[in-house]
């Protein structure tokens, strides 16, 4: 995959380091090369074209490009691409099988979990980490796993509903 | 938000981290990045090079040395702190700061002896360790220095690194008798800069308080030892008087500013609130264990 940079003046007239990565992402192994001050929400979103992670206040502050880099949940935004290197990187694109959702994706449509949906896929992806560590969480721990994203539609009250719905059918699901 | 240009490098052993920054120009390490990466992106950080020290080897430790001495390595996160059984039975203070960093997932990466480093007055850990009379080992090619946490930050974002040098681990002092304290942390939401927190350190032997420590965040240019008030606790038992005391020194001690946050007058008034409520919770669980003893 090759990534194209943009021109930005005086600091292009230097040559581009660019490093080779190794990774994998929902599964797939790739080979990228980025240049090292290319964040991780860049690489997925535009080197990848996996576009639902969001980047929303690109300071670390809410929460809309959480990902999961070895299985624990980061802000995508403050990561260096090139940090990825040998890293196992899960986006909200691989909740879902070809013919169903996940079930924290059917919990969030069962529960009314978004409304402008823009904050959803880091909602989720905080929730697959907190629901992989704690199948039974509590409605209090689920408000402290999501508290570093943040929602400006829902007032949360469905979104927890949602993670909790999600738990319960993935248990469900363990005890078939 | 782009960072400007760097260049990166990722060792694999501590000696090739120490030699990159010491042929380095502007030079910065990365450990867990949730302060540095929003710098570099806000362009109020724009290093020449980055040594990347997450592949090195044997940094993501916490042990307690026979002794008692507490050392924290430069790769452990405030995740595993938060989740540690070290500290919920033998550091009530840092224990209870742990949870209180930023947000969950900001916890997942972060580490402590980069919150140390960063020396932002906002940062938690500074005041914690500073309670407890911590310091930080700093690795160059000169070899290892302990640097008291005391004397390790001159002002905001300061601190008295040498360019080619890493602070390895942060240590913290074994308890003389049992150690109690606590941290109190007032923040508008999850994830926001303290609007004032306090940490307090005691060590409590035969119903005298052998230690104490008071460390005060977001109230000054950088981090606050209150030691006049630390010192109105030392050498006697916990009273209603000794607490109120020290609840006032500590207030007089903190530099608060009127901002978004609250009026200085505010900021002061909830050190004074904070460090009674630790020092009282800290008297009551004193007492109940020495009950459950006898």
């Amino acid at each position: 995959m090759t990534m194209v940079y943009d021109d930005v003046g005086d600091e292009a007239t230097g040559e581009v380091p660019v490093r080779r990565i190794k990774f994998t992402i929902n599964g797939e192994k790739k080979v990228a090369e980025v240049e090292p001050r290319l964040l991780l929400a860049h690489l997925i979103r535009q080197g990848l074209r996996l576009t639902g992670t969001h980047t929303g206040c690109d300071t670390t502050n809410c929460g809309a490009c959480t990902v999961l880099v070895d299985g624990l949940a980061v802000k995508s935004c403050t990561m260096f691409a090139v940090q990825a290197d040998g890293h196992d990187i899960q986006t909200v694109e691989g909740l879902a099988t070809a013919s169903e959702l996940h079930p924290l994706q059917e919990g969030f449509k069962e529960e009314h979990g978004l409304q402008c949906g823009f904050c959803t896929p880091g909602m989720m992806m905080a929730a697959k980490a907190l629901l992989d560590a704690n199948p039974d969480p509590t409605e209090e721990e689920i408000r402290w796993a999501l508290s570093g994203n943040l929602c400006r539609c829902t007032g949360y009250q469905n979104i927890v509903k949602s993670v909790l719905w999600a738990a319960q059918k993935l248990r469900s699901q363990a005890a078939e | 938000m782009y960072p400007s240009r760097f260049r990166y490098e990722a060792p694999h052993s501590l000696d090739e981290a120490i030699a990159l920054l010491r042929d380095g120009d502007d030079a910065k390490v990365l450990a867990g990045g949730q302060s540095l990466v929003p710098l570099m992106k806000l362009r109020f950080a724009s290093p020449e090079l980055l040594v990347d020290i997450n592949n090195l080897p044997g940094l993501a430790y916490q042990r307690s040395d026979p002794d008692g001495t507490l050392r924290i390595g430069a790769l452990t996160r405030h995740v595993d702190l938060e989740k540690s059984e070290l500290l919920r039975t033998s550091q009530p203070t840092m224990a209870a700061a742990a949870p209180l960093i930023a947000d969950p997932i900001v916890r997942n990466r972060g580490t402590l002896v980069g919150s140390l480093c960063h020396a932002d007055p906002q940062g938690d850990w500074a005041s914690v360790v500073l309670s407890l009379g911590g310091s930080v080992v700093a690795q160059s090619t000169r070899g290892r220095r302990s640097i008291p946490m005391a004397n390790f930050v001159t002002g905001p974002f300061q601190n008295v690194l040498d360019p080619d040098e890493i602070v390895v681990e942060a240590v913290i002092p074994a308890a003389r008798g049992q150690r109690a304290g606590g941290y109190l942390k007032l923040e508008r939401r999850v994830g926001d800069f303290a609007t004032v927190g306090v940490a307090v350190s005691l060590d409590i032997s035969g119903g005298t308080v052998t230690h104490a420590g008071i460390g005060l965040t977001g109230v000054g240019g950088s981090t606050i030892a209150a030691t006049e008030a630390a010192a109105a606790l030392t050498g006697r038992p916990l009273t209603p008087e000794s607490i109120s005391q020290a609840a006032e020194l500590a207030a007089a001690a903190a530099r608060p500013r009127t901002d978004h946050r609250g009026s200085a007058e505010y900021k002061r008034h909830i050190v004074t609130t904070f460090v009674e409520r630790i020092l009282t919770g800290s008297s009551r669980g004193h007492s109940d264990e020495a009950e459950r003893a006898a």
